[in-house]
């Protein structure tokens, strides 16, 4: 019929986002590559006309900072010991969930719980659970906190995992649990889905056969799920290289103890760290979180397109 | 014959074992046949008492923050305090909510409360405040582009509903260094960044657009809204047209009820995204338009020098539970958004 007014009729409808895409997503990719290549930028020197040159060197720069490269080596680490943890915790629950009847929404529904909470509010929590009170070296505090009062019940000795003489090993278990802990919810919820459109005859099958649970879990849960696992551990890998809000929960914006600020800074702290004051740094370290991102999606792609059953 | 295997098929512990033995039912076979069972019987009760204790350890573990930040918003900071602490109050108290709207001053030094400092109900105002009217403009824009991306034809569609998509695969963090900039004096003036370019009138005001205004188009709803508008029939449309209604009006008669809980789920995320973000509006609103969860980290619960953990508990609560309420009402709008998301607001 009229096609011309139907067109720009489409036009109009996708005005709004297209100016607002435009401006806050378009414009910062080009101006974010930008920045990243003129050599020393900042944007008030920008505005009093400070030349820069074109080049490598906020990344060569970038990486060349050992706060960076801490930054780097805590992203990397605690992504790669929480998600294989999670994933695999997150499918254990799914299945026992899967296999019971009584109780099941109970179950569910609290395991869900933690996705329903400000991950920063309830890091607190963890931070109040896990911290000592009136730690001075050299005499006993004041308070134990919970967990360890948890600890001494079963016969061991209190530890200090998140105060001031607190070792990087204490750091990185309360981390940990607190950034599984976090991850289950939306792990469980996949996987259970996708447990339940699993066609009920493999198993009647695999229990035909003489199968034993253990075998059944390995050669027909883990292969028929593994598109769902494979999408929660693309996904996972994605969120633990922008993991932030965890490490400000429990340590708040000091990114580690107190007498220890950074010692938890991740890529995106070093980034948020550099926006107001260097952006040429902020944009290169941001290119480089985005290659990372990139090529580990690309290798998960690759790797399930081989394993993963269909 | 027909009858008896569909009998032994639903018994399926023992159908294996008996139809080996079809026809010649030997006495001696019969009690094996029963010992296989009962076996088998017994391994099903224990694996059942295996997954319930495991669930059930699960279950504490993801709960107990939960239990300790509401009891412990009912101690007294010296019974929190106690070397080895309670795991039930002796008493409950309300003293720390009140703490948390009210201070109680000694020779003008706040003694007990961080009312000076947190102004809760002034976080939970400005939060509510920019989760609607970020939720209402953001559903307005999602609509008209799922519509345009679904309905209508245009030159170039695919492109770039598929460039679109594309910008999805890269990190927040990447925009956010230059959306600093932009909402700032030298762009458009929204936020001051230091004193040398201080924005007065109406700062707050200019602090709530930076809020808002930013991340009013996700292509991730888009995408997602569009995928139900394609399965209404196009059927319905001409025939609607037929009848002489235009566009809008067929968008809000029958686009809007059909795909209802596509955009209740999308409202919610949204709103509980404005009430957990932390990055940008510590980054760019400040003091001038401050929400929940940046007021509730920057706050220092302090008493004596020490930090009052109770006081912080019991705000803690307060922020928590606006979304828990909503969770028990829309369990199912929440689960369906986010496993089809994998990401929080």
């Amino acid at each position: 019929m009229n096609k011309k007014k139907n067109q720009w009729k489409a036009w109009l409808y996708l005005l709004p986002a297209l100016v607002v895409l435009g401006i806050f997503t378009v414009w910062p990719i080009i101006n974010t590559i930008r920045m990243g290549f003129l050599e020393g930028y900042n944007s008030a020197g920008e505005r009093l006309g400070q030349p820069f040159s074109f080049g490598f060197a906020n990344f060569s720069n970038v990486v060349g900072y050992r706060e960076f490269t801490t930054c780097l080596g805590n992203t990397l680490l605690l992504t790669v010991v929480t998600v294989p943890i999670s994933t695999m915790l997150a499918l254990l629950i799914a299945v026992a969930l899967n296999s019971i009847k009584p109780l099941k929404k109970l179950f569910q529904t609290i395991f869900f719980l933690p996705y329903v909470t400000n991950s920063i509010a309830i890091g607190m929590v963890f931070m109040a659970m896990f911290s000592m009170i009136g730690v001075v070296p050299g005499r006993d505090p004041d308070s134990i906190g919970i967990i360890n009062t948890i600890i001494e019940a079963f016969g061991g000795s209190h530890i200090d995992w998140v105060n001031q003489t607190s070792s990087w090993g204490a750091n990185f278990f309360v981390l940990v649990v607190f950034i599984v802990w976090n991850a289950l919810p939306f792990k469980i919820l996949v996987l259970l889905g996708g447990l339940q459109n699993v066609d009920k005859q493999y198993y009647d099958a695999a229990k035909v056969d003489g199968a034993s649970r253990w075998r059944i879990f390995w050669r027909v849960t883990v292969p028929l799920l593994s598109p769902m696992i494979a999408y929660v551990v693309i996904t996972g890998f994605i969120g633990g290289f922008k993991e932030y809000n965890s490490i400000v929960g429990i340590f708040g914006d000091t990114m580690g103890p107190n007498t220890q600020p950074g010692k938890w800074n991740t890529m995106v702290g070093y980034i948020i760290q550099n926006v107001s004051g260097f952006q040429g740094r902020a944009s290169a370290a941001a290119i480089i979180l985005f290659a990372i991102i990139f090529a580990v999606t690309l290798v998960n792609l690759y790797v399930s397109k081989k394993k993963v059953h269909y | 014959m027909s009858d008896e295997m569909k009998k032994l098929n639903e018994n399926d512990a023992s159908s294996e074992a008996q139809m080996t033995s079809e026809g010649e039912a030997v006495a001696a076979e019969n009690d094996v046949i029963a010992a296989i069972a009962r076996r088998q019987r017994v391994k099903k009760v224990f694996a059942q008492i295996g997954l319930y204790t495991f669930l059930t350890v699960m279950a504490v573990i993801v709960i107990f923050p939960f239990y300790w930040m509401l009891i412990s918003s009912f101690k007294t900071q010296p019974e929190y305090n106690a070397y080895t602490p309670t795991l039930w109050p002796r008493q409950f108290l309300w003293q720390n909510y009140k703490g948390l709207f009210v201070d109680v001053h000694e020779n003008g030094i706040v003694i007990e409360g961080v009312a000076d400092q947190l102004n809760l109900g002034t976080l939970f105002l400005n939060t509510v405040l920019v989760g609607v009217v970020s939720t209402i403009l953001s559903l307005i824009v999602t609509v008209l582009s799922a519509y345009a991306f679904a309905r209508l034809e245009f030159k170039g569609k695919n492109v770039l509903f598929a460039l679109m998509l594309a910008t999805m695969m890269i990190p927040g963090e990447l925009f956010t260094i230059t959306n600093y900039v932009t909402v700032g004096a030298t762009g458009l003036g929204w936020v001051s960044h230091s004193a040398a370019e201080q924005v007065t009138t109406g700062e707050s005001f200019r602090a709530f657009l930076a809020l808002v205004i930013p991340f009013l188009v996700s292509v991730f709803y888009i995408y997602l809204l569009r995928q139900n508008f394609m399965q209404i029939p196009n059927e319905l449309y001409l025939a609607a047209k037929v009848d002489g209604t235009s566009d809008l009006k067929y968008l809000w008669k029958v686009m809007i009820p059909l795909s209802a809980p596509t955009l209740i789920s999308i409202t919610i995320l949204k709103m509980m995204g404005a009430w957990n973000s932390y990055v940008w509006p510590n980054l760019v609103a400040g003091e001038a338009f401050k929400l929940v969860t940046v007021g509730l980290r920057g706050a220092a619960f302090k008493t004596n020098e020490l930090i009052n953990y109770p006081l912080q508990m019991a705000a803690v609560v307060l922020v928590t539970l606006p979304l828990l309420i909503i969770f028990i009402f829309f369990r199912k709008y929440i689960m369906r958004g986010v496993s089809r998301s994998g990401i929080k607001g």
